[in-house]
């Protein structure tokens, strides 16, 4: 597990959220049944984080907690916990540089040498306080590795050299567009794809009214056999059986809308 | 390779619309009015039907768990969790699906909601997908202002859709450390029983389940449960999204049908291993926590649950890292071993202590710095973390490196002795000399 704690020193006394954030509280704290208003906590200490220059201060968790009538440890308990929540300040862009293995495969060692060079050692805040970095666990973006979030924008398909350009761009405070930083479409291959090419599936035809299959009454035999299928008796089957025929994608032909 | 017609999410690669009007044009929120007049039962029994197994992992069949929840709404009501935590290492399914195909995922709440007897649903966000949570919004406001969902709605069923979101902890993707999080505490799992089905959220009957399970319900229930049966081998049905992130030329996401080959997935969507299939050295096959695979067994094996379970790993949420022969494993290992150690969250102490004691030894075997006995001590270590925690994050720590020493022990050898040799004649040198 992580051991954060927090830095008092930097945080000052006082904390309040921007005139513009109360809405927005409003609308996470309607999500929840009245009397379960601690369930809010994460999001607002979001907001709080969002409106202390991207770190929570201790004077920040207090008015989370007073907001939510939380004993203070309890919200102090989910600031040290969950590691997103940043308990020191940080730079106007922070980058969170995935280290985890699918992006260490695809070169994200080198992206943190590009960070240590431009930028210096881990959570270390330039001195125009414009940037700082850290490396978090896996992203969620494994197949556009190595990639880097930077504040709320995921940056992807990042090679040494696009990664570098994209720190000296925010520095100088040039527009960046997030996603691939390659010619890519999201997660589709680089090259294209030959799959959803259909148009079919997207002319609306799709739209059109049809009857469910298997209503009830309607197929009252075919129920029996799959609930078989659900706990099957026969041993599965392995890798090394593979001469057995395997089942195409023909059957979807049975269906309706594969008809029309 | 499975014919686009036959394909769930349609817009995988967001080449068009997210929005309300493109995605009824691609077939969502088709029929779900009469879905929805449906006996639960009814809907339970259709996904039992077409053998679709939870995609989160764990791969319990998903029909099988709508119907552990009570039967009669008493005094407490029900509610739907949807699990879209998505952390494990080399997953990156979900958030496709958010963000380019919402309105599957909230119609497939919906029917879900019915199938448990729910009337509210709440879907959990990793805090990381900011972009992916604003677009899951806009989709819900839409479906709101459309009458979709929330009260007296068009398809005749109350359902509230609240979107939540976690702040960057892996264990929230474990159901109790979700509910836990989503009452506002920290994510650390419950002791089960009792199970989220009698008591979840906020001790209240809640089912949790994988945004991917959800998504594909409403379509299973348009088309047909033998055509989603139709897919695949025998208790491993359907198609399912792949991740193949690692080593090969085009990494992408695919949805594929499950029991396609290793080698039709990478050659037909990822343009091959990296130089060539010769140059593959191991796969893990579902996610960093299921045990790693070696080249000559994973080539031609079916991706599916049953297959990769007797090759001792796992599908998993079917996130496939691929590594080549450039790649160092026991580094790998060791980073995915670093994960586990900042992402226990610190409540058994099996885990707690055995994940960082793993990772520093698999650091000093990444040098060579250690001794042979201690490749048997790590594997006793990593099996005494394994089963001996509330959750299954200790097994999910201690798998990956019983895979690496089960199919590499020779390379940790291999590296423990090289850094030995010329260790071993500067000392004797040195003992010459005296």
């Amino acid at each position: 597990m992580a051991v954060r704690r927090f830095d008092i020193d930097a945080g000052g006394d006082t904390f309040a959220f921007k005139p513009e954030t109360e809405p927005k509280i409003e609308f996470w704290l309607a999500k929840y049944p009245a009397d379960k208003k601690r369930s809010g906590v994460i999001p607002l200490l979001w907001l709080a984080q969002k409106d202390n220059d991207g770190w929570l201060s201790e004077p920040a968790m207090r008015e989370v907690a007073d907001r939510l009538e939380m004993p203070y440890i309890r919200v102090y308990e989910v600031a040290t916990f969950y590691t997103m929540f940043r308990l020191q300040p940080v730079g106007r862009y922070h980058v969170q540089l995935c280290g985890t293995t699918p992006c260490m495969l695809r070169g994200a060692n080198d992206l943190k040498e590009v960070c240590e060079s431009k930028i210096g050692p881990k959570m270390f805040v330039t001195d125009d306080g414009k940037l700082s970095w850290e490396e978090v666990e896996c992203l969620g973006a494994c197949v556009n590795a190595p990639m880097v979030q930077i504040n709320d924008d995921y940056f992807e398909d990042l090679t040494e050299e696009s990664f570098g350009e994209l720190i000296d761009r925010l520095r100088n405070g040039a527009d960046v567009s997030p996603g691939p930083q390659v010619d890519r479409v999201n997660s589709a291959p680089i090259g294209g794809t030959t799959v959803l090419t259909d148009e079919t599936l997207f002319d609306g035809s799709l739209a059109k009214s049809i009857t469910l299959p298997n209503l009830p009454g309607a197929l009252a035999a075919a129920e029996a056999e799959p609930e078989a299928k659900a706990l099957p008796e026969k041993k599965p089957a392995t890798n090394t059986d593979r001469e057995e025929a395997k089942p195409s994608g023909k059957t979807g032909s049975k269906n309706k809308e594969a008809d029309e | 390779m499975l014919a686009d017609k036959d394909r769930i999410f349609t817009n995988l690669y967001g080449r068009h619309s997210p929005g309300l009007e493109a995605a009824k044009q691609r077939g969502a929120w088709n029929m779900t009015r009469e879905m929805l007049e449906q006996e639960p039962d009814w809907i339970c029994d259709q996904i039992k039907a077409s053998g679709l197994r939870g995609r989160g992992g764990a791969g319990f069949p998903t029909g099988l768990k709508w119907t552990f929840m009570p039967k009669e709404v008493r005094e407490r009501p029900h509610y739907l969790v949807v699990n879209a935590d998505e952390s494990e290492p080399g997953t990156c399914k979900d958030r496709e699906i958010m963000r380019h195909d919402p309105h599957l995922l909230i119609e497939g709440c919906m029917v879900a909601s019915r199938a448990m007897r729910a009337h509210e649903c709440y879907v959990y966000l990793r805090g990381e997908y900011i972009a992916e949570r604003h677009a899951l919004e806009a989709a819900v406001k839409e479906a709101y202002e459309a009458k979709l969902i929330g009260k007296d709605n068009v398809n005749g069923w109350d359902f509230d859709l609240y979107v939540h979101h976690g702040a960057g902890a892996y264990i929230c993707g474990e159901e109790t450390a979700l509910l836990e999080s989503l009452e506002g505490k920290k994510g650390q799992p419950r002791l089960k029983p009792p199970f989220p089905a009698n008591a979840g959220l906020y001790g209240c009957p809640t089912t949790v389940n994988n945004v991917e399970s959800i998504a594909v319900a409403p379509t299973i229930l348009r088309r047909g449960a033998e055509w989603f049966a139709g897919f695949g081998r025998p208790n491993n049905t359907g198609t399912k999204l792949f991740c193949v992130s690692g080593h090969v030329n085009t990494p992408c996401n695919v949805e594929e049908e499950m029991s396609i080959t290793f080698r039709e997935l990478i050659d037909t969507h990822c343009g091959g291993i990296r130089g060539g299939w010769d140059n593959l050295k191991a796969v893990i096959p579902g996610g960093s926590s299921v045990p790693m695979v070696p080249a000559e067994q994973i080539i031609d094996a079916y991706m599916d649950f049953d297959t990769l379970r007797d090759l001792k790993s796992g599908l998993g949420t079917a996130a496939v890292i691929v590594m080549d022969q450039s790649t160092d494993l026991i580094k790998a290992i060791a980073r995915i071993a670093y994960f586990y150690k900042h992402e226990s969250c610190g409540q058994c102490t099996p885990c707690r202590e055995g994940t960082g004691w793993m990772w520093r030894v698999l650091e000093r075997m990444a040098k060579g710095e250690a001794q042979h006995e201690e490749i048997d001590l790590l594997l006793d270590v990593a099996g005494q973390v394994e089963g001996h925690t509330i959750c299954a994050l200790g097994d999910a720590a201690a798998w990956p490196v019983q895979g690496l020493i089960r199919h590499f022990r020779h390379e940790i050898e291999e590296r423990i002795n090289e850094y030995r040799l010329p260790r071993a004649m500067t000392q004797g040198a040195v003992v010459a000399a005296e």
